[in-house]
């Protein structure tokens, strides 16, 4: 039993960081229809700017204090992130008005090997670090309820709560303020939005801007736990089925989707893995998505396609 | 002034219907494939055969098969690296364990199983359309990675889990020499190529295009979805499979799971979008730029003097710009721009 709630507890942390993720993909989608193929590049991307000016900032201004640098690091890779989040705006997306998904898929996937490229020609392409003092200690939950208690890693429950706080503030920031509000409008109806006077051009510049902090996010805390390099990049990946299981529209859909991979991936790996020779994390969450979407094609909490001729 | 089609009268419905109504096209086809048939063996270089004419050929194969799932049909997947794969573990499984086997034999045969495995991930298109089956298609790449690594039995027990295979023959004829192997896919890709032409100007081809256009219109006017989506899925894979098959036993030789991941199935992909989605020449002109871009950046590089790792950077950010720029300024790629230069030479030099 304790063992069951370990690898449980584990599943639900790991699912928190793809919810990260996918919120990413979320929150693109909504508001402008693109499904963001570069959101792991945009987490490679981020973690990298985070990581070297943690690195140059301190050196350059001769800063001691961890924190001050900490928080000057993330301060100029969230302006870095906006300034991407711009020109992908004004050279991509205003050219692309009015295109297919589809075609706005690939045209994210040339942003992501742009963005791969670009990132680790100027940031450097070792793996480095980023410490933002999290608490590496695992500590012991429910000893007086089973023998020897349940192991969880305070680094993924502090992770975990980080993931609900940007949850939290980015529900509040969509339903209480007016660039939420704008949003929120500019998702459901793009031309709608636009006559009551809403700029488009500025409200994806913003769009991008949330998923490029959501990024910065995910990539600090995947970067303090994993280390910055290359593969962060395909961590991404992983948070894809999540997207299309939670449904592409829907925020808590990829909450939920992110807790659902998340568990199942571990879960199966323990129980089901040693079955078909291990290893099952890199597919199970696809296959599970792809079964999922054979009964409801649009996800859990997607709208409904609805095709009209 | 030369290439212009004066004076050419079609006085038949076959002469109409030809692949090249113009007679300066087939001329130029045909000394085209005399020259690649009889001229290139003799002259180039090996360097040259193994590092560009090879992988060119077996990629634009691979892409080929790829046009037609996701330019002809619309069916867009992110999993080709997998049917190739699936071709290329068939055929060396059919090659290995049956005893004679004949190499063109087990090729195709890696390109049935391939269309086996292509039908059954192609069947979640039925229900999940655009976005959703981008996503799911990715199912089968992760999926076949996985077994070709953990499953014992698909590489014969191998130790180290790569495989290869031994001395190449058809029909008695050893396919040793990089000349020789430049021929046998070269002979492939020309069956295939006029195979694939000729099925996506007949019924089935258009219906694909009609689903690719509007399903639930093709739907309305008669075209059976299931059917048009499946036999898309069958003819893409097929193709890819024996590509990939091609790919493991020409060109590699020894290979693992790694040689078909999901980076190969993003190069086909690119392959696709920046030669021409919907087009046979296309997936040609892709295949050659895709294929030669990052060599001419490393001669490049060693010219100017960058090093290996900053040119393997710029590869990747010449293809983003690249894929981005081709999307915004010329959705139907390189192959457009040919019909293009062609339509221009046509009124050259009096364009009035």
């Amino acid at each position: 039993m304790g063992f069951f709630l370990e690898t449980l507890f584990g599943g639900l942390m790991a699912g928190m960081l793809y919810s990260l993720i996918a919120l990413g993909f979320v929150l693109i989608f909504k508001a402008s229809g693109v499904f963001n193929f570069a959101q792991g590049a945009m987490v490679l991307f981020a973690a990298l700017a985070m990581a070297r000016f943690s690195e140059w900032i301190p050196q350059g201004l001769g800063i001691e204090s961890k924190v001050l640098g900490n928080v000057l690091a993330f301060v100029a890779a969230m302006a870095v992130m906006v300034g991407v989040a711009w020109v992908i705006e004004r050279l991509v997306l205003s050219k692309l008005v009015n295109q297919e998904g589809i075609t706005l898929l690939m045209a994210t996937l040339g942003i992501t090997y742009f963005l791969d490229g670009f990132g680790q020609t100027i940031f450097g392409s070792d793996i480095y670090k980023i410490d933002v003092g999290m608490p590496k200690e695992p500590i012991f939950l429910f000893q007086s309820v089973f023998e020897g208690g349940v192991l969880i890693s305070q680094e993924d429950l502090v992770a975990a709560l980080i993931a609900a706080l940007l949850v939290a503030v980015l529900a509040l920031f969509f339903q209480k303020t007016a660039t939420g509000r704008a949003l929120r409008a500019v998702a459901d109806d793009h031309q709608a939005a636009q006559s009551i006077g809403i700029p488009l051009n500025r409200i994806w510049v913003i769009v991008w801007s949330v998923a490029g902090f959501a990024a910065l996010v995910a990539g600090i805390i995947w970067g303090s736990k994993l280390g910055v390099q290359f593969s962060l990049s395909l961590v991404a990946l992983k948070a894809l089925p999540v997207v299309i299981l939670g449904g592409l529209t829907s925020v808590p859909g990829a909450i939920i989707g992110g807790l659902i991979i998340g568990v199942g991936e571990k879960l199966s790996e323990i129980y089901i893995g040693p079955m078909l020779g291990g290893g099952i994390e890199i597919w199970f969450a696809y296959v599970l998505a792809l079964l999922f979407l054979l009964v409801r094609p649009q996800g859990l909490f997607g709208e409904k396609i609805i095709d009209r001729v | 002034m030369l290439y212009r089609e004066n004076g050419q009268f079609k006085t038949s419905y076959r002469a109409d219907q030809q692949i090249f109504p113009i007679l300066q096209d087939r001329v130029a086809i045909g000394l085209l494939l005399v020259f690649a048939f009889a001229v290139v063996p003799l002259v180039a270089p090996e360097y040259l055969f193994r590092a560009i004419l090879i992988p060119f050929l077996i990629l634009s194969l691979a892409a080929l098969g790829l046009n037609i799932l996701v330019g002809y049909c619309g069916q867009i997947s992110l999993g080709t690296g997998a049917f190739m794969a699936i071709g290329a573990y068939a055929a060396y499984n059919f090659q290995v364990r049956v005893e004679g086997m004949p190499l063109i034999a087990s090729l195709l045969l890696g390109g049935v199983c391939a269309t086996i495995v292509g039908v059954l991930f192609g069947i979640p298109s039925l229900r999940i359309k655009g976005l959703y089956l981008a996503v799911a298609t990715l199912a089968a790449q992760f999926f076949t990675d996985w077994a070709f690594l953990r499953i014992k039995w698909f590489t014969n027990d191998s130790a180290s889990g790569s495989v290869s295979v031994a001395s190449l023959q058809v029909l008695g004829f050893p396919i040793v020499t990089p000349a020789q192997k430049y021929l046998f896919c070269l002979a492939f890709v020309v069956v295939f190529a006029l195979l694939a032409k000729n099925l996506v100007r007949s019924h089935i081809g258009r219906e694909w295009m009609a689903i690719r256009d509007m399903d639930v219109a093709a739907s309305v006017i008669g075209i059976r979805p299931v059917y048009a989506k499946l036999s898309a899925f069958a003819v893409s894979s097929f193709i890819v499979g024996v590509a990939g098959a091609l790919w493991g036993f020409v060109h590699l030789g020894s290979w693992e799971p790694a040689a078909f991941s999901i980076d190969r199935s993003f190069q086909l992909l690119f392959m696709v979008i920046i030669g021409g989605l919907g087009s046979i020449m296309g997936s040609f002109f892709g295949a050659a730029f895709i294929v030669m871009l990052p060599i001419g950046l490393d001669i490049l590089g060693v010219r100017v003097g960058f090093d290996t790792a900053f040119a393997a950077h710029l590869t990747f950010m010449i293809f983003g710009v690249l894929i981005v720029f081709f999307l915004i300024v010329e959705p139907h790629g390189l192959a457009r721009l040919w019909s293009t230069a062609k339509e221009k030479l046509r009124l050259w030099p009096f364009p009035h």
